[in-house]
């Protein structure tokens, strides 16, 4: 028995179709990584989109890509690294309130029926001046700033405490469920500060800029547009670079990775951070998209709900992620407009089916799909069996979610 | 001072609920590492099983809430039975990959609840015997409130018979321990899995009858419990019972002192950071199982 044979029986066996990607020549996904074809398709949005789709519409649009910036961060921390993150609504939800706080504080500033100066949910609960945690945000550069800047420092803050210790899988996800349950109740619970369960509305200027006008609609879609493709492109280049490797390879071998010399601790932590500045950072661009936020939209169900889009898209593949957050919430829009408990149970069965039958999502689909089908023609091309050997190292061989073997 | 000592009971109860949560919890969870999250909508079937006792069998109160015990026990053990059998034995060792597809079984739970039942929340009455409370040492204990308590000890106390005496308990532990020895042993592991899943989620069951008397019974009512409940086994340690009740009971007084010296909503946010920072101490919970094994 040669050494090969050993290693073939010893390891889990790889399914049907991880073991299916033979050719090195980009599948469709694949090509859609190239910057061009992302330049394209922001072309498209902004110039053909448009055409096609009232204000209504592209308002959902933008809201879509809100969410698909979420899960290109989910896609980089939980398919490349591993780490399952069930609390992305928290990191969602700073950034978000980060905004809303001062766009807010903008309105305020210019209502002369405001008393103190105060938005009206203080004034009900009886405060008298601004608390402290609100008086930076008046600076639209602080806001701005705090916007990536505090989802990042807390991600960074529960993940090093955590992968410190080697607190991981089933245990990080469950911590991270805690933390998006407690975050939630905190907003509703300290309703002098956070507006509680109304969350924050209304916010009619940015900037001395009137908000609601077709302009500012307008503009707010392109900076949606042109973000959502500067955060694929950074994050391809992240999940591509030599520090992208060492992820995946702490998800398959974190003591592995121990023992090479390097500090899995960091590694973990980085991406972690990265993918929770991603949500704050949609979190802020859904603020004038949708011209509210509030706790419902940050707990439990919606965190999950943010990794089911990047189940369904693909979580090995990062453009995969994005296109499955945008598919799922536009389903999600066209069902719950025509029978909401419909919507339930068809969301239900998907976490099921994509799980037991596509772990590699719609992506994976796709990849199999045409490498089946390149198969095929080379295979008719030649008239020899298809050897079907290269695997790529974006995912792992018979693992499950937390990348280590079964 | 009384204030003070009035939390003691109040945690002591808030510890018992988690107890009882939790317990089935640390049979799935902790034995077998399936994270199900459906097990909050086994609760809410309980609930709803005590719902139906009065509803549409117009049982008397007084003992239709004894008869739901046992009957919620082996609905929803049957239903565990059914998803181990179904889908979730196919996904043994991929603990992340059964939380994504129990959530989707508890969404679909949830619906089912809200489409035969109505999204309100739906009124069980508690028998007269529950009524009131009795004053010991000037502190008010509640008749529901001990009655949960004692449910909670009959549970702990029958789930340690059954894993230290009894045959299949054993076999259970075994099972937990090294699989693979335990099988070659002859001890038949699938059938172990099945029993594990079927007692695990009948303790939802009993769990959501005695959640019926704390709070309102409504579709999401298992939800509300579920992340508490994980935490509980997290901070116990994986398959350890009486980490579990360490840890329910730390838990439960934790939050009733922190509800008491701040507000709901802080208390939850200092119980979080409580966890990680034990959590720093203590990575693998209160009690592990001893293992060489390089993880």
């Amino acid at each position: 028995m040669t050494a090969e044979d050993t290693r073939a029986t010893t390891r889990p066996a790889p399914t049907a179709a991880s073991a299916a990607i033979p050719d090195p020549r980009p599948t469709p996904l694949a090509r859609a990584r190239d910057p061009l074809t992302v330049v394209a398709l922001v072309a498209a949005a902004l110039l053909v989109l448009p055409l096609f789709l009232d204000q209504f519409r592209l308002n959902l649009f933008a809201q879509y890509l809100c969410y698909a910036i979420v899960a290109i961060g989910i896609a980089l921390a939980w398919g490349r690294g591993g780490m399952l993150t069930l609390g992305h609504g928290v990191y969602f939800g700073l950034g978000g309130y980060a905004l809303a706080m001062h766009l807010t504080l903008a309105r305020v500033a210019e209502d002369p029926m405001a008393q103190g100066g105060l938005p009206d949910f203080m004034v009900w609960s009886g405060l008298e001046t601004l608390p402290l945690l609100w008086r930076p945000f008046a600076n639209p550069a602080f806001a701005l700033f705090a916007v990536v800047a505090v989802p990042g420092l807390v991600a960074a803050l529960l993940g090093w405490s955590v992968f410190r210790q080697r607190v991981r899988g089933a245990y990080f996800a469950i911590l991270n469920q805690a933390l998006a349950a407690a975050f939630v109740i905190l907003l509703v619970g300290q309703q002098h500060l956070t507006g509680g369960t109304n969350g924050l509305t209304d916010f009619p200027t940015f900037a001395g800029n009137d908000l609601y006008s077709p302009e500012a609609q307008w503009v707010v879609y392109v900076i949606v547009v042109v973000t959502t493709a500067l955060v694929y492109l950074m994050f391809r280049h992240v999940a591509g670079s030599r520090y992208g490797s060492l992820l995946v390879a702490v998800r398959d071998g974190e003591d592995r990775v121990r023992f090479l010399g390097y500090n899995p601790t960091w590694v973990k932590t980085l991406a972690y951070a990265l993918s929770a500045m991603a949500a704050g950072l949609a979190g802020a661009l859904f603020v004038p998209v949708m011209g509210i936020i509030s706790p419902e939209m940050l707990g439990v169900v919606p965190s999950i709900t943010f990794v089911l889009a990047v189940a369904i898209g693909g979580r090995y593949s990062i453009a995969g992620a994005a296109v499955g957050a945008v598919v799922m919430n536009a389903a999600q829009t066209t069902f719950s407009e025509s029978f909401a408990g419909g919507w339930i149970y068809l969301q239900g069965l998907l976490f099921v089916v994509v799980i037991v039958f596509a772990p590699r999502g719609l992506a994976g689909v796709v990849q199999s799909t045409t490498a089946a089908l390149q198969r095929a023609r080379r295979a008719r091309a030649t008239g020899g069996t298809p050897d079907s050997t290269h695997r790529t190292s974006d995912t792992p061989q018979g693992t499950d979610a937390s990348g280590s073997p079964r | 001072m009384d204030a003070i000592l009035n939390q003691v009971p109040i945690g002591i109860a808030i510890g018992a609920v988690l107890l009882l949560a939790a317990l089935g919890l640390n049979f799935t969870f902790g034995q077998m590492g399936v994270i199900n999250m459906a097990h909050g909508e086994f609760m809410m079937v309980g609930a709803y099983t005590a719902f139906v006792t009065h509803a549409w069998f117009d049982l008397n109160p007084d003992y239709a809430l004894l008869l739901a015990v046992p009957a919620a026990f082996a609905l929803t053990g049957l239903l565990g039975l059914a998803l181990e059998a179904g889908v979730i034995r196919h996904f043994y060792g991929r603990p992340l990959d059964t939380l994504l597809l129990t959530f989707g079984v508890g969404l679909v739970l949830q619906q089912i609840a809200r489409d035969v039942f109505g999204a309100p929340n739906v009124d069980v009455p508690a028998p007269a015997w529950l009524a009131g409370g009795v004053d010991v040492l000037g502190i008010r204990l509640h008749h529901a409130r001990l009655f949960i308590l004692a449910l909670a000890v009959l549970c702990v106390v029958a789930i340690a018979y059954y894993l230290n005496r009894s045959r299949p308990g054993r076999q259970m532990r075994a099972v937990l321990h090294n699989r693979d020895l335990a099988a070659i042993t002859g001890i038949p592991t699938r059938r172990v899995d099945a029993t594990t899943f079927f007692l695990g989620s009948g303790l939802a069951g009993i769990a959501g009858v005695a959640l019926t008397l704390i709070g309102p019974t409504g579709p999401t009512l298992g939800h509300n419990y579920i992340v508490d409940a994980f935490l509980v086994v997290v901070v116990g340690g994986l398959g350890q019972l009486r980490g579990t009740i360490l840890a329910a009971l730390a838990l439960g007084l934790l939050n009733a002192f922190s509800e008491f010296w701040t507000d709901a909503s802080l208390a939850k946010v200092i119980v979080f950071v409580a966890i990680i920072g034990f959590l720093q101490a203590r990575p693998q919970g209160m009690f592990t199982v001893r293992s060489r094994a390089l993880t």
